[in-house]
This record gives C-alpha cells, structure tokens and sequence, in this order.
C-alpha cells in the first residue's frame, strides 16, 4: 500500500516538476535578450545624469554637450579649471587602428578562407581550420603584451620611430587578431555556395580561380561581407590588446607611426582612476553607451546580411 | 563521316602542333593564374600562421629562464619583481569555475529552448539575434556593466562573485550557441521515436537528446572555460585587482580567497606586470604570458581533440 501510495506521489511530483522545468528553460531561453536590454539599461542609468544633467560641485550644474563630445578633440576630464570632454580624437584613433588592421586583416583573411575552402584539401584542410581556430582562441591581454613586448621594438627598428607603440603597431596586432573570424567566417559563406555551381562552372571549362572569382565570389557575396563586418566588430571592441599597443596618446594621427588612443582603451585606462559617480566616470559610461551602439549596429547588419543569404538559399 | 588524314602525325599525343587535345594559349595562360594563385593564396595563409609560431616560440625562449615548477608554486614577492604566480594563478581558477557555475546552466538551457522548444517565429529570431548581439558586444562595455549590475545595483562591491558573473554574462553566447549546435545534430528520428513511446517532450530531452549531445555541450563549456580564463577587461574594475596578500602554505593557499574579497587573476598580472611596475625582470612578463596561453591553448586543445573524436564514433 505504502509502495502504491509512493507510486502515485511519483507521479504526481514529476507532473508538477515538468511545468517547472520548462518554465525554467524558457526562461533562460529569454536570457540573451534580457541581458542585452540589462547591459545597455545598467550602462544608461551611470550614463544618464550626465546626459540630462547633474550638478557638478556645490555651485555647478553640468550637463554634456553632445555636439562638443563628438567635435571636439579636447580630452581633459581631470581639469580643474575647464574640463574637456571631447572624444573626436578617441573616434578617429578607433576608425584609423580598426580601418588600418581591416586594409591588411579582409585581403589575408579572404585569401586565407579562399585557399582553406577551396585549394587545400584533406588533413590539410583539417590542420589549417585548427590551427585558425587556435589563433582565435589567444587571449587580447597576450596580443597586447606581444606588441608592447614584441612588435614595438621590431617598429623602431624598421621605422626610425622613437615610439615603438603607434598606429601601425596596433594595427598590425588587431589584423592578427581578426583574421581568425573572418576566415572562418568565409570559409562558411563559400562552403554554403551549393557543389552544383562547382561543377556548372567546371563543365564549362572554368579552372579553379575563375570559379572562385567569377562564380564563388558573386555567389558568396553576403556572407564574405558578414564576415568583413563582424572582424571590423570585433577590431573596433576590443580593449586591453589596444591599450597596450597603440600608445595611449589622446590625438587625431598624422602619421602611421603616431601614438594614438581608441575609445574602449580610454574607458579600461580611465575608469579605475575616475572618481565614482562625477562627471568623468559618467561621462566614461557615456562613451561605453556609443561603443555599444555601434558594435550593436555592425552585428545587426552582419547578421541581417547573413539571413538575407539564407533566405535566397531557401527560394 | 571524319576522312582518315594522310598524315601520320595527325592526332599523335604530344606533338604540339598537331595534338588534338593539346593545350591551347588560353588555356595554357589559364593553368598559369591558376598555378599562381595557388602559390599566393597559400603563401597568405601561411603568412596568418608563421608568425603566431614565431611568436610562440619567442615567448617560449625569453620564458625559458623562469619557468620552474617554482614560478608556478610560489606567490609574487617584493612587488611582483620576484618569486611566481601562484595566487593570480589560483584566482583565475576560482574566477573561472565561478562563471562556469553560473553561465552553464543558463546557456545550456537557453540552447535546449532554442533547439527543442522555440517555434520558428520573429521571437526565435530576435532571440537568435540577441545572442549574436550578446557575442560582439566589446569587453570593457561588459565590464561598465558589470560595474553598474554586479558591483553597484546588487551591491556586491568589487569581488571574485562580481567579476565571475561578469565573465559568465561575457561567455554565456558561447555556451548557447555550442549547445544549439550539438541539440541539432541529433537526428529528429531520435526524438519521433520517443515520443511515439508517449514520452513527453522534457522526458525526451532527458533520456534520448541530451544523452546523445553532451559531449558536443561539453565542448562548448570547455570553450568558455578557455576564453574566460584569458578575459582582461571585464574583471578589471569588478573584482580583480593588482596585489593581494595570499597564504604561502597550507589549506589557505588553495583557498585564498572568498566570494566577497578581491582577486588576484593571472590576466590580469600580465597586464600589471607588463605595464605597471616598473623593473620586473623581463623573464618574469614573458613566463606569465607563456603560462597564460599555454592554459588557453591546452583548454582549447581538448576541446577540439573532443570534438573530432566523438565525430570518429558517431552512430548515425
């Protein structure tokens, strides 16, 4: 009788227990949106007073002009007498390092998913993927450290430059670093091209390389875009390998082998110093608020890119 | 009707001039570009790969001096110009394992909805796109987050919780996405046959789905692991910090630190290391990059020989 009862209690404990269960994976299935609503809502409540404006000391009342934040090049948020909170420079440190790694990161790492799709074949194939996919996996704070450490010095050397940290140099270190994505990211755009372009085109006498370029490259058009955008995502994010490589000199370049300063290596290098809740953190959270929107948008085009393929595949 | 030719060298394999099948200009230029091209694009890639070994290979070397089992065993001493990189060492495993606590359940179970329970409707996709999202979000935006979630709104202050949770938000992405992937790999057939046993759907996930994808789950867990443990920014303002004083012997070296205390991370030392402190001997810098990446790339090693040996066994 008691076994019987037990039974049944199972039973009744395991019907109650599913809904829970499913209840708890829908939940954490909404995870990825509510983070991304969390992490632009917890940045925005920092950001905001400075926005719509906080009284800065006794007297003051402060309130960011956003045209002088983006026009202005006069970064000097620990001022005393006339602070300035200008990010033009930190903007055109971003676009210059991120365009610079991009000029030699999309023709090596195009070239690279071309040569791993499409010439290499077998263990060959196999090896190469790996080995892509360990270079992806080396930690920003190494590729820092092997600038500072590594590239520097071989920059003086070649350049004459009495800085060894620059443009260039961080330049070089991010290409290194978004290669890994890009290739693997064309290699699944030209793997997704369907084998009956291949042998269309092969039938009619085409060699390897005009396949590649007459038929795999309009075919693959989209996806070698994504793949583009998101290695210009991730140059334009990342953080402590920047900090360590481009020199940390708040000013618009001039020339390759000019220290310079990007927005996310402003943030990792001012944050700990900045007094919390004045204008300068805030203000810190602001220029987070602007990283965010526009790595949101690069990945949203990306991916919108990406699905506009996908439905072509599909008709 | 072909006329036989009176020339017997008509046809003769060979002879360019009357070869049938002989290659013509065009097609001769043609085998050239494609013969060139070969050459270029594999000397690009090897141009990507090259010098990540030169550079492993210089790290190893300038290492070499200081890489006893001391420097892995000992805590930094006398301003982290000498002795080794126990406590960061032991703060990067506490971070790690930490964020893994947190971030796997949650990214696990975000993936078996994705796979088994989403319909395919504008809010799977804008799920799906949250999660991209999630992935390409930059780091130190991750660490403002923290800092505004973690160590102010939940008022954890700066600690070793406050920093793991960051990371685990940071690394979550890649969780779903592996356990998405190896959901989908099981064949649909698998799940039919279940439910015409008159399984329900969360019984099927139990006992045939998960069963049959959890090495493929594991492998994105170990991932995670491997990008945690080199992760800089996120924990810089959260939880770890330049020095902290750790137990050289005894329980409390393996157990330095607690859920609401500041950390040590070995990330993190190589940047205070590099850049900081100023006469750290250079042998020091170079083997704590090299212990780093070495962690990094073992982790990721095993998640890849995983990887291809459960596709050597699969069973359909």
């Amino acid at each position: 009788m008691l076994k019987h009862n037990l039974l049944i209690l199972g039973r009744a404990v395991r019907r109650c227990a599913e809904p829970v269960i499913e209840g708890l994976i829908r939940l954490c299935g909404w995870s990825a949106i509510l983070l991304v609503f969390a992490i632009f809502l917890f940045v925005f409540i920092e950001a905001a007073p400075v926005l719509f404006g906080m009284s800065a000391g006794p007297e003051e009342h402060f309130r960011l002009n956003l045209a002088e934040f983006f026009a202005s090049t006069r970064w000097q948020p620990t001022s005393e007498i006339r602070a300035g909170y200008g990010i033009l420079a930190m903007l055109v440190g971003t676009i210059a390092v991120t365009g610079l790694a991009m000029l030699m990161a999309v023709p090596l790492g195009l070239g690279a998913a071309v040569y791993v799709s499409e010439f290499a074949g077998g263990k060959l194939k196999e090896t190469l993927k790996i080995l892509i996919e360990l270079l992806a996996a080396i930690p920003s704070i190494v590729w820092g450290f092997v600038g500072y450490m590594a590239v520097s010095p071989a920059i003086m050397a070649a350049t004459g430059a009495p800085v060894g940290i620059n443009l260039l140099n961080g330049g070089i270190i991010l290409a290194l670093m978004s290669v890994p994505i890009i290739v693997s990211v064309g290699e699944d755009a030209l793997k997704a091209v369907p084998d009956s372009y291949r042998e269309a085109a092969l039938a009619l006498g085409a060699s390897r390389w005009e396949i590649v370029y007459k038929v795999l490259f309009p075919a693959a058009k989209n996806g070698l875009l994504a793949a583009v955008l998101l290695g210009v995502g991730r140059a334009i994010g990342e953080t402590m390998a920047v900090l360590m490589a481009t020199g940390n000199a708040v000013q618009i370049p001039h020339s390759l082998v000019d220290p310079i300063r990007t927005l996310t290596a402003t943030i990792a290098a001012e944050l700990g110093e900045a007094v919390k809740g004045d204008v300068h953190y805030r203000v810190l959270f602001v220029i987070g608020l602007v990283l965010f929107a526009v790595t949101f948008a690069v990945n949203l085009i990306a991916e919108l890119v990406v699905k506009g393929i996908r439905r072509e595949g599909e008709a | 009707m072909i006329e036989k030719s009176e020339d017997p060298e008509v046809g003769r394999i060979g002879n360019p001039s009357y070869d049938l099948f002989a290659a013509s200009p065009v097609e001769r230029r043609k085998k050239i570009t494609e013969a060139v091209v070969r050459w270029v694009l594999a000397a690009v890639t090897m141009l990507l790969i090259l010098p990540v070994f030169a550079i492993l290979g210089y790290l190893l070397v300038k290492a070499w001096p200081a890489l006893t089992p001391a420097f892995i065993l000992d805590n930094p001493k006398d301003y982290m110009r000498a002795g080794g990189i126990w406590a960061p060492l032991v703060g990067t495993f506490f971070l790690v394992l930490i964020s893994l606590l947190v971030a796997a359940p949650v990214g696990v179970l975000a993936g078996i909805y994705l796979n088994e329970y989403a319909r395919d409707n504008w809010f799977t996709r804008t799920v799906n796109l949250a999660v991209m999202n999630l992935a390409g979000v930059p780091s130190i935006v991750h660490a403002l987050f923290g800092v505004g979630a973690f160590v102010l709104f939940a008022g954890m202050g700066r600690s070793l919780l406050a920093a793991s949770c960051t990371l685990a938000v940071m690394t979550l992405p890649v969780i779903i996405t592996s356990t998405r992937e190896a959901l989908a790999a099981v064949p649909m057939a698998f799940r039919e046959a279940c439910w015409n046993m008159g399984a329900s759907r969360w019984q099927t996930i139990r006992t045939i789905v998960l069963p049959n994808s959890i090495s493929g789950i594991l492998t994105g867990v170990i991932l995670q692991v491997a990008r945690a443990a080199g992760e800089t920014a996120p924990i810089l303002f959260t939880g770890a910090v330049f020095f902290v004083p750790v137990a050289d012997h005894g329980w409390a070296a393996f157990f330095p630190y607690g859920l609401g205390d500041r950390c040590m991370a070995l990330s993190m030392h190589l940047f205070t290391l590099s850049t900081q402190v100023y006469g750290v001997p250079e042998e020091i810098e170079y083997a704590t990059a090299v212990v780093l990446i070495g962690l990094v790339l073992a982790v990721n090693a095993a998640a890849i020989s995983l990887r291809v040996f459960l596709r050597t066994r699969k069973k359909w």
